[in-house]
């Protein structure tokens, strides 16, 4: 069976749900559709972007008080805002532009927090915004506001459970179906970056700040859709469904479901509205109280459940459906993706002019200088701790120097940031290896050629960006091929040997169309036969003009293949001329062998 | 606003402050020594006072049975890392004496007659149900994934205080409740009278300060729970116990928290369920402190008391969202200060 054929058995069991259950278990249905909305939103943001929020009721709420001010108290509105009450779908609008402004504001101020700040601050925010619905005048307090006209589609009313069944599930469907568009995707790749990969992303010219507020305002906007719907099912709200509690069930419901999957998203929201209706029935009989007992019992099986199965249901439930996953295709021929113009050989590409790197006390680098000149292999060496990485760093800013210039193409980019300097033609690979490990060698290749495209989220969402997509994936994967990792293309990366995974690297670096390559110890863990080869790429993207800078501590490879050598130790530069001249220069001689003591 | 209005507010907030720093400490303590931010540190409030309302009320509390409950699952789940560790069955003196002790502890409540004992003898039986409970707390949900990611522990943390405030809800029931004060007397300061309740929480929340002062400055066990929350695997090589660091903290956590809830007891009612906001104003007086600095934390938390204090006189029904709006700019602030590309850590 392929997936589609799932989703085709799925979607018509959703038709004829209502047709044959009872209204109780349509209501049921209703709920769960509305709740996996706003949970499909924490995927997005948490599964895949490790941004963690429990303030996504807060933007249900605003979705549902937009629309219950707007269509109950036109009366005492001004008349620009007043207009708006007449139909359901123009308060919609309303909800989601309100909604995004608020978003914005409150993502600018707490996404830029790392780590455990973030949780901290939605749930500060949260607990604002659901205070302000019961205390703000005109919101009805804590008993609400009554008579809100039901959504009309034409001259059909959806006023009862079964018809409004209908529009929840299919706004729900539409979610899911963009957002598994947008995370095959040039822009989708970026967000699946964000977690744990935000250095190699810049370093490939992704904005990952831009893509943390991208994801953010998309689960807020679902959020919002999902109270506009609930407002209008209910035809009533008061502040309780949009407190924190319930914002902390959202997050429940998407790690049951499993955050990193998409249908998991309507798993959890399903298990969880149905258990707690269960617990809700049965709790207070067995205990002979009443009071909201469920919480013991989820509160504890979460605690199970994330020592036990800290992936969720839906991984488990996909290995009972025997579903073969489908490949990305890749179509050779796709037309071939416009390149930078080379440099004339022997230009100067890259210049660094004493750049000094301090951390506290420690100078990493003192004054290092050193040129690239286009269509020559640079080697850096120097003992371990000598500081050639930290110089890498300075060079694509990844780090920026305490003092000192950085010109790269004449362009002066000391502190202008990793994505920058990507955008000007540098590429690198990482020392420890940079790579999203869950995703396969080709999806990780296309990462380096971010800035090739230009597709955005809304067009990826929509399927528009196939074509550019295409040549994305093509280049990606002619990149592969290049270093000789053709029949990897579909294998996840982490399942590569690490000699393997540092050749990964330079055919995302090479994805990027670059003219200055830094490799950071590209032959470590490679073999006899393999280091040759790397070698021979080496030579003929040097032939082809590009400029390449290279840390590395094989020396025959090194010698060998490289034009010139700078050698380093103490972040000093020690020592700098033709390899022959190095390998009897006494002060390397020293450094790497030891002197003799007077 | 006037003179005797101010003081009476400034009074209010710096009570309240006092129970807010010693909240944060805890809470950065916790966060510190094992990455978890303890959510829970509330209940302890909550139970601790609701505990002596039960307690002065003559009932042998029902919390006795959770502490039971928690001895014997903490038993059982020790007997199995036992078995999975060495292959057989070994059962310590250690493992028997907290098996046991719930048990004799709910005896000796049930005994005794409740209501008639000196205020001390409560409190230090409420402190004996309670403070227990933070290392099994620790034992049970957190140390077998010790080595998750913060937000792994941050949602077992919000998990385990939804459990527990189900749990208070089932065994105190929803009346709110209130103590009597320690004493009677009162202190005329200017225009107002200072009442012993406001003085007695002062007085507590510093010396306890104090003493956690000099607990981490000056002893070995303090050192070792400072060497770990600095450098964790450096730590355990130098032979400090991540888990006997941990247990240690949520044993401290939960004694701040008891003591904290004892204290507040006369002052307001306390509802099953009020332990959440407290510790969330004591979160925001850390995160003021940046979850790093110890004596920025505290006065950022006196600083909540002050602002929640003199918001309630001016907007009473805003007063909460006035505090927790104010973490907004501190987090702006924060966020200027730093702006580099942080990794988040992986799952």
């Amino acid at each position: 069976m392929k997936p589609r054929h799932i989703v085709l058995i799925f979607l018509a069991l959703l038709l004829l749900a209502p047709l044959v259950l009872p209204p109780f278990y349509v209501t049921l249905l209703n709920y769960i559709g509305l709740y996996a909305m706003v949970s499909l939103g924490l995927v997005l943001l948490t599964g895949v972007g490790g941004l963690t929020s429990f303030g996504q009721a807060a933007f249900v709420g605003l979705g549902a008080y937009t629309t219950a001010v707007l269509t109950t108290q036109a009366d005492s509105l001004p008349a620009w805002l007043a207009w708006m009450g007449t139909s359901p779908w123009i308060t919609l609008v309303a909800g989601l532009i309100l909604t995004l402004v608020v978003a914005w504001l409150l993502g600018a101020i707490t996404l830029s927090l790392s780590g455990h700040f973030l949780p901290l601050g939605t749930i500060a925010w949260g607990l604002s915004l659901y205070l302000a619905f019961g205390s703000v005048e005109g919101l009805g307090g804590h008993t609400g506001l009554p008579d809100i006209p039901p959504i009309s589609l034409g001259s059909l009313v959806l006023n009862t459970g079964p018809s409004i069944y209908y529009l929840i599930w299919a706004f729900l469907m539409l979610a899911v179906w963009c957002t598994r568009n947008l995370l095959d995707s040039r822009e989708g790749r970026a967000i699946r970056a964000l977690k744990g990969g935000r250095i190699m992303a810049e370093s490939m010219g992704v904005n990952t700040t831009r893509a943390r507020m991208v994801i953010f305002l998309i689960a807020a906007l679902q959020a919002c859709a999902s109270g506009w719907l609930y407002a209008h099912m209910q035809r009533f709200v008061n502040p309780h469904p949009f407190g924190l509690q319930m914002g902390i069930e959202y997050m429940f419901m998407t790690v049951i479901g499993g955050a990193g999957h998409v249908w998991g998203a309507i798993a959890g929201a399903g298990i969880f509205t149905v258990l707690k209706q269960w617990l809700q029935d049965w709790m207070p009989r067995l205990l002979g109280q009443t009071g909201n007992f469920e919480i013991i019992v989820f509160g504890f099986g979460m605690v199970l459940l994330l020592h036990r199965a800290r992936g969720g249901i839906w991984p488990v439930l996909a290995k009972l459906v025997p579903v073969k996953k489908a490949l990305l295709q890749v179509d050779r021929q796709a037309q071939a993706l416009p390149r930078r113009d080379m440099p004339a050989p022997g230009t100067v590409l890259l210049e660094a002019r004493d750049v000094t790197r301090k951390f506290g006390g420690l100078v990493a680098n003192n004054a290092m200088s050193l040129t690239v000149h286009a269509g020559e292999i640079l080697a850096l060496i120097g003992p371990n701790g000598a500081g050639k990485s930290t110089m890498f760093n300075q060079i694509s800013g990844v780090d920026t120097p305490t003092s000192g210039q950085v010109l790269l193409r004449g362009e002066s980019v000391a502190g202008t940031g990793a994505r920058h300097i990507a955008g000007l033609g540098l590429s690198r690979t990482f020392q420890h290896v940079k790579l999203l490990s869950r995703m396969t060698v080709l999806e990780n290749v296309a990462i380096g050629a971010h800035l090739r495209g230009h597709r955005g989220v809304i067009q990826a969402a929509w399927r528009l960006d196939r074509q550019e997509e295409q040549r994305l994936l093509a280049e990606a994967a002619r990149q592969i091929e290049r270093v000789g990792l053709g029949k990897h293309l579909h294998d996840e990366a982490g399942s590569l040997a690490l000699g393997h995974q540092r050749i990964l690297e330079i055919a995302r670096a090479l994805a990027s169309d670059p003219c200055l390559l830094l490799l950071d110890e590209p032959a470590a863990g490679l073999r006899y036969q393999e280091k040759q080869e790397l070698g021979e790429l080496l030579r003929r993207l040097r032939a082809e003009g590009m400029g390449i800078l290279l840390v590395e501590h094989d020396m025959d490879f090194v010698m060998g293949l490289v034009d010139r050598v700078v050698v380093m130790d103490f972040g000093q530069k020690i020592a700098e001329g033709l390899p022959a001249e190095i390998q009897s220069h006494p002060a390397v001689l020293e450094a790497y062998l030891g002197g003799i003591d007077d | 606003m006037n003179a005797q209005i101010a003081l009476i507010l400034g009074q209010d907030g710096i009570t309240n402050g006092a129970v807010y720093a010693l909240l944060a400490l805890s809470i950065l303590l916790v966060f510190t020594v094992t990455r978890v931010l303890f959510i829970p540190q509330g209940e302890f409030v909550a139970f601790g006072a609701l505990t002596m309302a039960a307690l002065q009320a003559g009932t042998p509390t029902r919390m006795v049975w959770l502490l039971a409950g928690f001895a014997v699952a903490e038993f059982l789940a020790d007997v199995i890392a036992a078995r999975r560790r060495t292959g057989n069955l070994r059962i310590g003196p250690w493992m028997i004496i907290k098996l046991i002790y719930p048990f004799a502890l709910a005896a000796l409540l049930y005994a005794l007659p409740l209501a008639s004992l000196p205020m001390v003898l409560r409190a230090l039986f409420a402190l004996a149900i309670l403070v227990p409970m933070g290392p099994q707390l620790y034992r049970l949900f957190f140390q077998p994934i010790a080595s998750a990611s913060t937000l792994v522990l941050l949602i077992v943390s919000i998990a385990v205080h939804l459990a527990l405030v189900g749990l208070g809800l089932l065994i105190f029931g929803p009346e709110g409740a209130r103590t009597d004060p320690f004493s009677d007397v009162s202190f005329p300061l200017g225009p107002i009278n200072i009442n012993s309740q406001a003085i007695w929480v002062v007085l507590v929340s510093l010396i306890l300060i104090v003493v956690l002062y000099t607990f981490f400055e000056r002893t070995m066990y303090g050192k070792a729970l400072r060497a770990a929350a600095f450098n964790r695997l450096g730590a355990r090589l130098m032979g400090i116990s991540p888990t006997l660091a941990g247990k240690a903290t949520f044993f401290l956590a939960a004694l701040i928290g008891t003591v904290s809830g004892i204290l507040i007891a006369p002052i307001t009612t306390i509802y099953f369920d009020s332990g959440f906001l407290i510790s969330l104003k004591g979160f925001v007086g850390s995160i003021i402190g940046g979850l790093v600095s110890y004596p920025i934390a505290a006065a950022g938390a006196v600083l909540v008391g002050l602002i929640e204090a003199f918001s309630a006189f001016w907007a009473s029904a805003y007063k909460d969202i006035i505090v927790f709006t104010l973490i907004i700019p501190v987090l702006v602030w924060r966020s200027l200060k730093s702006h580099h590309v942080e990794e988040e850590d992986d799952e």
